[in-house]
C-alpha cells in the first residue's frame, strides 16, 4: 500500500490490517507518554487546500505521537488563483523531501492526481463530495469497539449521502463486510450506488427500525439555498434524529456523527450526550486510525 | 508544384455527383478541370501537367469543418490561426469555421476581417468564422449580424454557452431571416449545468463530481427547435450528445423544421469511463455520456437525423488541464483525430464512404452556403486524400495543434489523410 | 574464482535444517535459568516478566510457572510489541504486523525481566528497553534468552542465556515452542544465499 486514497482502493484484509493496528495504537494512546519512535526522521505535510480544523488537528496530533516532523502547508484556495497548477504545488512540495502528503482538496481526484505525480506516500483526507477515507475507518473501529462484528450489522446513515465524501467511503468500507447499509433522507440528497448493496428510505422512522447503528450526517445550510431541502425547520422535523425516533432502533443501537454537529437540525442534544451516542469516542479513535494508516503506508502487503 | 495537377488512379467518392470509382482529378487554375473515370483500353495522356499517384489511396472533396475553434485573437497560448488551420489539414480538413469565442468575440465586422487577413496571411486552409449572435456573446443584444456577413461570417452561434433567454433567442431567429444564414445553437441551459462537470449518473457519484444531466442539453434542443419552428428560421444544433437529443431533432425534421445537427467524434467512440482517474482530457462539454447515447447518435448519423461530423475542436495549453478536474478547462483537441475515429464508423457498416463524404464535406457547405464539397467541374479544387488502410497510434507529441488534449492518446487507428490539395495547392500532410 | 554451484548446499535441495536443542534440553535451560533468577533477585514480589513478541511470550509463561513450582511465588506476566520502536523503518519493505502489548502492571519501580528466544544483533532488545522506558521507570531492567547466537550490532548481553551458539550469518535460528508449534524444538537452518 502506497497510499489511502480511497477505500475503494483497499481490500478487506487490509482494513482490517488498519483496525488491528489502530487497536496497538490506541492502548499508546492511553499511556502517560503518548508518543512513540515509530518513524522518527520521516516528514508528513499536511496540506490542506480547504479549511478544516478537526480533521487537521487529528492527523498532525497523530503524525506528532509517531514522532515524524509535521510541515503544515495550508493554501486557503486553489493554487491556481496564484497562477501556479497544483502540479506545480507537488513538485515544490516535494523537494522538500516529505515522506508523507496528507492532502484535503475541495475538488474530487486531486489526491488521486497526486498520488500520481509524486513519491510520498499520499493519505487522502477529504476530497470534494469524493471520499473520506481515513473517517470510514475510524467509524469502522468505532463500530468494532461496540459490536462484536461489521457483519450483517445494520447500518443507517441519514442525511446528505449526495455531497458527503464520509458517508461514500463508508458505503465503500461497509461493502467489504456484508454490512446492511441504509440511506435515509430526500431523494435531492441520497444518490443511487447501483453497485454496491444498499437500501433507500425516504423516512427516517423506515430507515432506522431495528438499526445496530444510526450514523448522522452534517446538514451544510448551503444545500438550503439550493434547493435541495426548504428548511433547517423542515429538516429537522421530517430527517432529524431525536429520543423517540432512536428508540425505532435496536435497545443498544449507537449513533454515530462525523462532526462538526447542527444540534437541533440533525440530531437533538437530549440524543447527541446520550449513552447511546459515541460521537466523542469518534474523535479519539481517529487518531489512532490516523496513527495506523500513516504508519502503515509505504510498504508492501507481502510478508 | 505546378498550377495543372492530376491526382491519377484514386478511388474517387464525391456524394454530389453521386461517384465513387476510381479515376482521375484533373486540376487546372485551382479549379477541378475534369474527373476521368477509368475505363478499360482508356489512357489519358497527362502530357503537360504534374501527376500525383494516388494508386490505394481515395479521394473526396476537401472536409470541412463547421466547428472549430481557432483561438486567435486572444488566447493564442491555446492556439493560433496558423497552428490550428495546419493541424487543420494535417487532419484532413481544407476548410474550417472557427467560432467566435476569441478575446475580443467576432461579435463585429473588425474581428470578422482581422480573421480572414490573419488567415490569408498565415493559415493553411479556408477559414469561413462564424460570428457572435449577440454582443459579448452576453445572450442580452444582438451582434450586427449583417454587417460581419459582408465580412465574411457564414453562420452565428453563442458557442460556449447557450443564448440563455428564449426571446433574444427567438428575435436572434426571426432578425437571422434576412440573410437566410443558420444559427448555431449550443445547447446547454445553465440553471440545470450549474457548477456540473461530467455527466450525471453513477459514474459522477462514485467519482464525487457533479453531475450534468442528459436534460440540460435536450431541454434547449426542444426549446430552440420550437422558437425556430415559430420562427421559419433555420437552426443548427451544434455537438449532439444524448439520445434524447437525436429523437427530438428527428421529430422536428419529420415535422418540417429546418433543422439540422452536428455530433463530435468523441460522442460516438468514447464514453465517460474516459473520466475515470479524474483525466482532464476527457472533460469535454457537452459531457461524454454513456453507451446507449453513443448507439443513438450512430443510428442518428445512418438515418440522416445528424447531418454533420464536426471536430468541436477545443485546444487548451496543457498547464491548463493540468488542473482539479472542476478547475480544468472543457475541450477536446480534435481535428487531428476526426477523419480517423470517423472511418470507424466506416468499418462498423454505419456509414459508406458516400454517407461520410456528406457528412465532412457536402452537408457542411450546404448548410453553412460555402459552395465547396464537390469535385464537380469548376469548383475550387479542395480535395482531401485518404489512405484508408494506415495504421498509427494517436500521440500528443505528434498532433501539430498546440492543444494536446486528446483523450485518444494511445488509441490504434487505421485510416489517415496523406495529402490534401487546398485552392489548387497540393500538400503533402504526412511531412508536416 | 567461480564459486561452485553447489557450495553451501547440503543434501537435497538449497536448505539444511538441523536440531540444536530438543524439548529435553529445553526443558532443562528454562529450569535453570528460572533458578538464575530466583538466585539472582532478593525478592521477586516486585518483579515482572515481560516477553517480547512474539517469540518472548510462551517463554515467559513457562519460566514463571517454574518459579511458581520452586518457590511459590506468582510472578506478573506482560507482552511487549516493539514494532513501534524499531529502528529499522524505512529499510523494511514489508509491512509491519503489530501484534498487541500487554502490560497491565505499573512499571515504574519495577524489576522488569525481559525474555526473547533468540539474542542476536541486539536491536530488538534496544527497542524493548525503549519500549518499557516509555511505560515507566523500571528499578532494573534484567534479560532473559533461550538462546544467544552472537554478532552484536550494540552493546548489550543476556544476564541469563539458556545456550550459547555461535552461528555464521548466513544461519538462520528458530526456536519452536509446542504452544503453536508442533513440537518443543531450536533448529538452525543454513541459508543458500542466492535463495534469499
Amino acid at each position: 500500500m502506497k497510499d489511502l486514497v480511497s477505500i475503494k482502493d483497499i481490500n478487506r484484509e487490509q482494513i482490517e490490517l488498519i483496525l488491528s493496528t489502530a487497536a496497538s495504537f490506541k492502548v499508546v494512546l492511553q499511556r502517560d507518554i503518548k508518543k512513540v519512535p515509530a518513524l522518527r526522521g520521516k516528514t508528513v505535510v499536511n496540506l490542506f487546500f480547504e479549511p478544516s480544523t478537526r480533521t487537521k488537528t487529528s492527523f498532525e496530533l497523530a503524525e506528532k505521537r509517531l514522532s515524524t516532523d509535521v510541515l503544515n502547508f495550508s493554501v486557503p484556495t486553489s493554487s491556481v488563483v496564484k497562477g501556479e497548477t497544483l502540479l506545480d504545488t507537488v513538485r515544490t512540495i516535494e523537494s522538500y523531501g516529505v515522506d508523507y502528503i496528507v492532502i484535503r482538496h475541495s475538488s474530487s481526484g486531486v489526491p488521486h492526481f497526486i498520488s500520481k505525480n509524486t513519491h510520498a506516500s499520499v493519505v487522502n483526507a477529504g476530497d470534494g463530495t469524493n471520499e473520506h477515507p481515513t473517517q470510514a475507518l475510524l467509524d469502522a473501529f468505532s463500530i468494532l469497539d461496540k459490536k462484536e462484528t461489521l457483519e450483517g450489522l445494520k447500518i443507517a446513515i441519514v442525511g446528505d449521502v449526495c455531497h458527503s465524501r464520509v458517508a461514500k467511503s463508508n458505503i465503500y468500507l461497509f461493502s467489504n463486510f456484508a454490512s446492511e447499509v441504509r440511506l435515509v433522507g430526500p431523494p435531492t440528497l441520497v444518490p443511487e450506488f447501483k453497485g454496491y448493496n444498499v437500501q433507500y428510505f425516504n423516512k427516517i422512522e423506515d430507515g432506522i427500525q431495528g438499526a445496530d447503528v444510526v450514523m448522522m450526517l452534517r446538514i451544510q445550510s448551503e444545500r438550503m439555498t439550493k434547493g435541495f431541502f426548504p428548511s433547517t425547520l423542515e429538516y429537522a422535523s421530517l430527517w432529524g434524529l431525536n429520543s423517540a425516533r432512536l428508540k425505532l432502533a435496536k435497545k443498544d443501537a449507537i449513533v454515530m456523527h462525523p462532526g462538526p454537529m447542527n444540534r437541533g437540525v440533525e440530531i437533538t442534544s437530549e440524543v447527541a450526550d446520550s449513552d447511546q451516542s459515541i460521537i466523542l469516542e469518534q474523535v479519539t479513535n481517529g487518531l489512532a486510525v490516523r496513527m495506523a494508516v500513516i504508519y502503515l503506508l509505504g510498504r508492501d502487503n507481502e510478508q | 508544384m505546378s498550377n495543372k495537377i492530376v491526382i491519377r488512379d484514386c478511388r474517387i467518392v464525391d456524394v454530389s455527383q453521386d461517384i465513387d470509382s476510381s479515376g482521375d482529378i484533373i486540376i487546372e487554375n485551382n479549379k477541378v478541370l475534369d474527373l476521368v473515370v477509368h475505363k478499360p483500353g482508356l489512357k489519358p495522356d497527362y502530357a503537360d501537367f504534374e501527376v500525383v499517384e494516388a494508386s490505394g489511396f481515395m479521394a473526396m472533396p476537401g472536409f470541412i469543418d463547421i466547428h472549430t475553434h481557432l483561438r486567435e485573437p486572444g488566447f493564442e497560448h491555446k492556439e493560433t490561426i496558423a497552428t490550428g488551420t495546419l493541424a487543420a489539414i494535417k487532419g484532413g480538413f481544407t476548410s474550417v469555421c472557427p467560432m467566435p469565442n476569441t478575446n475580443p468575440v467576432n461579435d463585429n465586422p473588425t474581428v470578422t476581417t482581422f480573421i480572414i487577413k490573419r488567415a490569408m496571411k498565415r493559415g493553411s486552409c479556408n477559414v469561413y468564422p462564424i460570428g457572435a449572435i449577440t454582443k459579448g456573446q452576453n445572450g442580452e443584444e444582438l451582434a450586427e449580424m449583417g454587417m460581419m456577413l459582408e465580412a465574411g461570417c457564414v453562420a452565428f452561434s453563442d458557442d460556449g454557452k447557450p443564448v440563455m433567454n428564449a426571446l433574444v433567442m427567438k428575435r436572434a431567429l426571426e432578425y437571422s431571416k434576412v440573410f437566410g444564414v443558420p444559427l448555431i445553437s449550443h445547447c446547454e441551459d445553465m440553471s440545470l449545468t450549474a457548477m456540473g462537470v461530467m455527466n450525471e449518473g453513477y459514474l459522477a457519484t462514485l467519482l464525487g463530481l457533479e453531475g450534468i444531466p442528459r436534460s440540460s442539453e435536450e431541454l434547449i434542443v426542444s426549446r430552440d427547435i420550437m422558437l425556430a419552428g415559430y420562427a421559419g428560421a433555420r437552426l443548427h444544433i451544434a455537438h449532439v450528445s444524448t439520445r434524447g437529443s437525436v429523437d427530438i431533432i428527428r421529430r422536428a425534421k419529420a415535422s418540417g423544421v429546418q433543422v439540422t445537427a452536428e455530433t463530435c467524434p468523441h460522442y460516438f467512440t468514447i464514453t465517460e469511463d474516459a473520466v475515470k482517474g479524474y483525466n482532464t482530457d476527457a472533460k469535454v462539454n457537452p459531457p461524454l455520456r454513456c453507451a446507449e447515447d453513443i448507439e443513438a447518435i450512430k443510428e442518428g448519423l445512418r438515418d440522416g437525423t445528424i447531418d454533420v461530423i464536426a471536430t468541436d475542436h477545443a485546444p487548451h495549453h496543457a498547464d491548463e488541464k493540468v488542473l482539479e478536474f472542476d478547475r480544468a478547462p472543457s475541450g477536446i483537441s480534435g481535428l487531428e483525430t476526426a477523419l480517423s475515429l470517423s472511418l470507424r464508423l466506416v468499418d462498423e457498416g454505419v456509414l459508406t464512404y458516400s454517407d461520410l463524404c456528406k457528412k465532412i464535406s457536402y452537408e457542411p457547405s450546404k448548410i453553412f452556403g460555402i459552395g465547396k464539397g464537390t469535385l464537380k467541374k469548376g469548383a475550387c479544387a479542395d480535395i482531401t486524400i485518404i489512405d484508408t488502410k494506415k495504421e498509427f497510434i494517436v500521440s500528443k507529441s505528434k498532433l501539430l495543434s498546440k492543444g494536446k488534449n486528446t483523450p485518444f492518446e494511445g488509441m490504434n487507428l487505421m485510416g489517415m489523410p496523406v495529402a490534401v490539395v487546398v485552392k489548387g495547392k497540393y500538400i503533402n500532410v504526412l511531412e508536416l | 574464482m567461480k564459486p561452485s554451484l553447489f557450495e553451501g548446499r547440503l543434501f537435497f535441495g538449497q536448505i539444511m535444517k538441523k536440531e540444536l536443542l530438543n524439548k529435553k534440553d529445553i526443558d532443562r535451560a528454562v529450569s535453570r535459568i528460572a533458578h538464575e533468577i530466583i538466585e539472582k533477585n532478593k525478592s521477586l514480589e516486585d518483579a515482572c516478566l515481560i516477553g517480547i513478541q512474539s517469540g518472548g511470550i510462551h517463554l515467559a509463561r513457562r519460566i514463571a510457572a517454574k518459579i511458581k513450582d520452586v518457590e511459590g511465588v506468582e510472578l506478573q506476566i506482560g507482552s511487549l510489541d516493539i514494532s513501534f520502536y524499531r529502528d529499522d523503518v524505512g529499510i523494511r519493505k514489508q509491512q509491519p504486523v503489530v501484534k498487541s502489548s500487554d502490560i497491565t502492571c505499573e512499571v515504574s519501580g519495577m524489576k522488569i525481566i525481559l525474555v526473547d528466544d533468540v539474542l542476536f544483533t541486539g536491536r530488538s532488545i534496544r527497542a524493548a528497553m525503549d519500549a518499557i522506558m516509555d511505560l515507566g521507570r523500571p528499578a532494573i531492567i534484567q534479560l532473559v534468552v533461550l538462546i544467544d547466537r552472537g554478532h552484536r550490532e550494540l552493546p548489550i548481553r543476556a544476564d541469563y542465556v539458556g545456550k550459547n551458539i555461535p552461528t555464521s550469518l548466513n544461519e538462520k535460528v528458530d526456536v519452536c515452542l509446542a504452544e503453536d508449534s508442533i513440537e518443543d524444538g531450536v533448529f538452525i537452518t543454513q541459508i543458500d544465499q542466492g535463495a534469499i
